[in-house]
């Protein structure tokens, strides 16, 4: 019985950003989880509200340190809102078939 | 009216009450420097490097609560902003910084004294903006005020190209000032079970931080304490939120915390943390801080609650609201024997302060100090040795007495932020304790200083030496000094007077009381030497990574 592998541990979430759609958001998202050593593992944004909002998704692993950081996203001024999402987001599911 | 962008961001400054500004000119700045000069009500202090001006703008917000302006050109005058906003980032303190870019058509180009001024100032700050159209300054500079002054503090950077300083506007009226937004609601359910706790515990203790200076709640604190038998610790950033002397404070906790205030919290049953953040350097070894004790954490900043220990009850909100209605749950109660017990480690296990009755020694020159002021004065320190010595010594009774580069630990900080201190009240004697490897990282504001004539006391504690990096190789490493020694000794008074100072050396004063008595009653800026012996050390000290009731000294 070796200690298993935390990529066996943690469940993967998706967390679905609702943010102001100008240049430097994605910056400020990607930044805040680099220099708080919290890996996220897929991103996806597109713009949304005819161009007004965009729509980040994150997908990363569901550890002890997670609400922290949801609560340190929730800070940033761009961000609008932010929703955790299990299994009834099925984005990063249907783009693998790309990475192929 | 018909403005230009400049002239509107002036105009938006004068209506937001900002009287004084610090900052450094340069080529695409130079729009914003010409409206800047036709104000009546703004006046500008010329710094001698920008991290100069983004210190002495903290000195501005750190007395007053208020968000103090910095501004800087483009470039390496963006740069050299940086650590003193990356300071004010940590220490939760409300600036609003803003810097000239390139015009927009040369953003991307390598153009010169271009940088990504955005980019950089992304980490460092709440919140930035690179502004690309001159209408946007109508929403972006009362929102900049709001943010800084809103919820948890800290600094925001605006990045305006030349180009959006030139171009022309025409505005009916002006917005209103940004304001602070109204703190989130208290839930009251989570305010009862804390009172519950607080009412039910046999040792509790308050951990006071920086947040209680910065909700100006020292005086509901201390009342809350007093009424249900409250011994309260404070962090470095907290000095002053209840006085030290008052019988139930236990001072500073921490790194280089009193022996008695370590064993107090390791017996405490209970801690009520109020706007404070469970930093290292506080806490030590994290697992081992306060094992026994319940935990009830209060404040502003929904992310620092279970950040490092998971709370028993958490609660959002403002620290002197939550505070104060916790006055009204919380059932009076002199909690005799804890507090006996509390007084019993006090006499057990005492700060000691060696040669404190030398004042050319490290504690005996704060306490020389302390006894030749009132609580008006505004006590400054830099980063290291000289800064933990007067942390545990000066006895400090008044919210907004103290101010330290806390959580970024800055050298240089202190002569700036003094100055900048002085020009936001006048009326104070302002002292900057420093050390001489400190002072020499913003030495050249000495110019300001004396330009702008404040009333700045420079008392340079000059042992020679990276003082705190010595302390560290003497005990940790061997002994093995190393790049913490200064091979030649600098002549502090030589510098201080080519620059125009009052200089005064207690190492040459028969009598060096009365030396510092004539200093701190000197006018305008002045330079107090005072050589201190290498070979002391800031005791107790709790090793890196250690708990915190494993102190070395003291």
């Amino acid at each position: 019985m070796g200690i298993p592998h935390e990529e066996q541990v943690f469940e993967k979430v998706v967390l679905e950003l609702s943010v102001h759609n100008h240049p430097g958001v994605m910056s400020h998202v990607c930044g805040l989880f680099a220099r708080r050593a919290f890996n996220v593992e897929g991103i996806l944004c597109m713009p949304v509200d005819a161009g007004h909002e965009s729509r980040i998704w994150l997908l990363v692993r569901n550890d002890t340190r997670l609400a922290q950081m949801i609560s340190q996203v929730e800070k940033l001024e761009d961000v609008i809102g932010v929703a955790q999402r299990g299994a009834d987001r099925r984005v990063f599911e249907q783009l693998e078939a790309f990475f192929q | 009216m018909h403005l230009s962008g400049a002239q509107l961001i002036v105009r938006l400054l004068e209506q937001q009450g900002i009287r004084l500004v610090s900052g450094i000119p340069g080529g695409p700045a130079l729009p914003l420097y010409d409206a800047l000069a036709q104000s009546m009500q703004i006046r500008h202090v010329l710094a001698r490097h920008e991290q100069g001006a983004g210190f002495i703008a903290q000195g501005m917000a750190r007395v007053s609560g208020h968000a103090a302006v910095c501004l800087a050109s483009s470039g390496p005058g963006a740069t050299n902003l940086v650590t003193a906003i990356a300071d004010a980032k940590l220490d939760s303190i409300p600036l609003v910084c803003i810097t000239a870019q390139v015009p927009s058509a040369m953003i991307g180009t390598d153009a010169f004294q271009e940088v990504d001024t955005y980019g950089i100032s992304i980490p460092i700050t709440k919140h930035n903006w690179l502004v690309r159209d001159v209408r946007d300054l109508l929403t972006i500079i009362p929102e900049a005020f709001r943010i800084a002054e809103s919820g948890r503090p800290g600094p925001v950077w605006i990045d305006i190209p030349k180009d959006v300083l030139t171009a022309s506007i025409d505005v009916a009226v002006l917005p209103l000032p940004g304001l602070r937004r109204a703190a989130p609601e208290l839930n009251l359910d989570l305010l009862g079970r804390a009172a519950e706790l607080i009412n039910a515990a046999k040792t509790p203790v308050l951990y006071l931080g920086g947040g209680v200076i910065a909700a100006n709640a020292g005086a509901a604190v201390t009342a809350l304490a007093e009424q249900a038998g409250l011994p309260a610790t404070m962090t470095l950033m907290a000095l002053g939120a209840m006085p030290v002397d008052h019988p139930l404070s236990l001072g500073m906790l921490g790194m280089h915390g009193a022996r008695y205030t370590n064993y107090a919290l390791e017996e405490a049953d209970l801690l009520v943390v109020l706007g404070a953040r469970f930093d290292d350097r506080a806490i030590g070894n994290a697992d081992k801080f306060c094992p026994k004790a319940a935990i009830i954490h209060i404040d502003i900043d929904m992310a620092e609650l279970g950040k490092i220990r998971r709370p028993d009850v958490a609660i959002q909100g403002d620290v002197a609201a939550a505070v104060e209605a916790l006055r009204s749950l919380v059932q009076a109660n002199p909690r005799t024997q804890w507090c006996e017990r509390v007084a019993e480690l006090k006499r057990q296990h005492p700060l000691a302060l060696p040669h404190v009755e030398d004042p050319c020694s490290h504690y005996g020159l704060v306490h020389a100090v302390a006894a030749e002021l009132d609580d008006e004065a505004v006590i400054v320190t830099d980063v290291g040795q000289h800064q933990m010595w007067v942390a545990q010594a000066y006895p400090f009774r008044r919210s907004r007495q103290w101010l330290t580069s806390g959580g970024l630990g800055t050298m240089g900080f202190g002569l700036p932020a003094s100055i900048g201190a002085s020009l936001a009240q006048p009326e104070r004697t302002v002292v900057c304790f420093s050390g001489d490897g400190s002072l020499k990282m913003n030495i050249q504001e000495m110019d300001t200083a004396v330009e702008e004539g404040v009333n700045v006391k420079v008392i340079v504690m000059d042992n020679q030496s990276l003082g705190l990096v010595h302390q560290q190789q003497d005990m940790f490493y061997g002994k093995r000094i190393f790049a913490a020694d200064y091979k030649r000794h600098t002549n502090f008074q030589k510098i201080a007077e080519g620059f125009g100072m009052q200089v005064f050396d207690l190492d040459a004063s028969p009598d060096p009381r009365a030396t510092l008595r004539s200093a701190l009653k000197a006018k305008g800026p002045c330079l107090v030497h005072c050589s201190i012996d290498v070979q002391q050390k800031v005791f107790p000290m709790v090793p890196p990574g250690a708990a915190n009731t494993e102190m070395i000294g003291g």
